[in-house]
């Protein structure tokens, strides 16, 4: 039954699964540096300065301390729910990735062996994506439960009414994807953005932008950030859900919300900005599948390679703009007030929604 | 392989099905509901349609579940609470209804030859299939469930308006 081709699957398997976890892993150490000095240089101060230049090291100074603090479990919890839940955050927001393709297939050099540049192309991969990112809120819900306390119970049943209103606007906007891409595939939806930027779905006028818009109040939403932050709002929550959690719990879940912020950036390129094709064709001809059928020699197998990895510099790129837009619209704008917040997912972008749904439909036909 | 798989999924499925009920405290029970429902959908990908799969977890794990925990956290179930919500005389009623519905189940499964049950031929079943089969074949149920859902939508709103004045 195992014979070696199979293992050798089996193998690239893993190591596309261990590079993306271990990538998804230190991505928040960087973020969390540039995030506080993001947030220095708007309020016109320095941010973090003293650990190494221009504290670059703080990052690491964090994790020692978190690392270090006592994990406290409060003594009326539900303690197996309690410990429980941090992961069950972590959990789905690194599954998502398993769909998430971050460029075509690739030709490692000498070897003629293709190799996908992501780890799994689902036929319903748009769904799955929705589905798994929907879970990553039980950790909050039971988060929030399990301390036994009323601000962190709040905030847990706020974060769950405010998921679930932002998820049908979502939902909604990535079915205004689909009808633009006509696929499921998430591959096959950047596939359907190539040649130049006027054909990615943003640039679908009039509805792209509008799609746009709605996907990315709803991933804010979505990922607890300000202007959406109301799970832990600490002006009347203490600091929500995680009032009570402590040392490497903690860290855990502002983890899962970094990677949520990774998550929803990459969904918006993929989605609206075609992914890893670069914005306009280059005159030499590097884009993969032309590069990809030159055979034979160093040449070409250095062209193959940098065709290979051309895009993935396109798609870092374009997500990094996304990031920093995130960190950027914390420190600028104030909190929606919790009713504000629920008038906005329900009485705006529903109907909004709703009415492109329709307009999309019939530029479609 | 596939059995294997099988097995693991319909054994953890079975025994949090039992911890649903089980459970005493309801949290923990919608803890169960979660993992055995996510089972089911695991089941449905050995059966190659990933559609069903994922539409699953989404209804149902991921919007479904969230409103029974939001309820079963807002309310204080105690035992005072349920008594006034579910009195004993109408206990008897359940305990009457339950060996019913057994029977029932009982009836429809063992009525039932599996035959030609199992994954489909073919490989997956696509999303396009399903969605033609939908709007083709089985458009006048597909609309009738959609007006059902409408209906139940504006009813549960006009109950809750109601409480409100």
């Amino acid at each position: 039954m195992l014979d070696s081709a199979l293992i050798l699957e089996l193998a690239i398997m893993f190591i596309k699964v261990f590079v993306v976890g271990s990538v998804l892993f230190a991505l928040p150490i960087p973020l969390t540096w540039l995030e506080r000095k993001v947030a220095g240089h708007i309020q016109v101060r320095l941010g973090p300065f003293r650990v190494g230049p221009h504290g670059v090291l703080q990052p690491l100074a964090d994790m020692i301390k978190m690392l270090l603090k006592e994990d406290i479990v409060p003594e009326k919890a539900d303690k197996w729910l309690f410990r429980l839940a941090p992961i069950m955050t972590l959990v789905p927001t690194f599954t998502v990735f398993v769909a998430i393709p971050f460029g075509d297939k690739v030709r490692i050099p000498f070897t003629g062996r293709e190799v996908a540049l992501y780890i799994s192309d689902m036929n319903v991969a748009v769904l799955y994506i929705l589905a798994i990112s929907g879970l990553g809120i039980y950790g909050i819900i039971f988060g929030g439960w399990a301390s036994n306390s009323k601000y962190a119970l709040l905030g847990g049943l706020r974060s769950a009414a405010q998921m679930i209103s932002y998820e049908v606007a979502m939902s909604f906007a990535v079915i205004g994807v689909v009808m633009l891409s006509n696929s499921l595939s998430l591959v096959e939806i950047v596939k359907s953005q190539s040649g130049g930027f006027l054909h990615w779905n943003f640039f679908y006028l009039p509805v792209g932008p509008l799609w746009f818009i709605i996907f990315i109040i709803a991933g804010f939403a979505e990922t607890n950030r300000i202007p959406f932050d109301m799970p832990e709002d600490e002006g009347s929550l203490g600091a929500g859900y995680h009032v009570e959690y402590s040392g490497m719990r903690f860290a855990y879940y502002m983890l899962a919300e970094y990677v949520a912020m990774v998550t929803v950036s990459v969904l918006a390129v993929i989605f609206f900005f075609g992914g890893w094709n670069p914005p306009f064709n280059l005159p030499f001809h590097l884009t993969g599948e032309t590069a990809m059928f030159v055979n034979g020699g160093w040449n070409a197998e250095f062209l193959n390679l940098l065709a290979a990895v051309i895009p993935l510099f396109w798609f870092a790129g374009k997500v990094a703009v996304f990031i920093y837009s995130f960190m950027w619209i914390r420190f600028t704008l104030p909190r929606y007030r919790y009713d504000q917040l629920m008038r906005i997912g329900w009485r705006v972008l529903i109907p909004l929604s709703m009415v492109n749904i329709l307009v999309t439909g019939f530029m479609r036909i | 392989m596939e059995r294997l798989f099988f097995l693991i999924f319909a054994s953890v499925a079975v025994v949090s099905a039992l911890c649903v009920v089980l459970f005493r405290n309801p949290v923990r029970s919608a803890l169960a509901l979660m993992l055995c429902l996510l089972q089911v959908a695991c089941v449905f990908v050995l059966l190659r349609s990933p559609f069903l799969a994922v539409v699953q977890v989404f209804v149902y794990v991921g919007a479904v579940m969230v409103l029974f925990l939001f309820v079963v956290m807002i309310l204080d179930i105690r035992q005072a609470e349920l008594e006034a919500f579910f009195p004993p005389r109408n206990r008897w009623l359940m305990y009457a209804i339950i060996p019913v519905i057994t029977f029932e189940f009982l009836l429809v499964i063992l009525g039932t030859s599996f035959e030609g049950f199992g994954p489909g031929a073919g490989g997956e079943t696509k999303v396009e299939v399903i969605g033609r089969a939908l709007f083709t074949e089985y458009l006048l149920p597909f609309e009738v469930v959609s007006v059902l859902l409408l209906v139940a939508m504006v009813g549960a709103i006009v109950m809750a308006k109601k409480r409100w004045d």
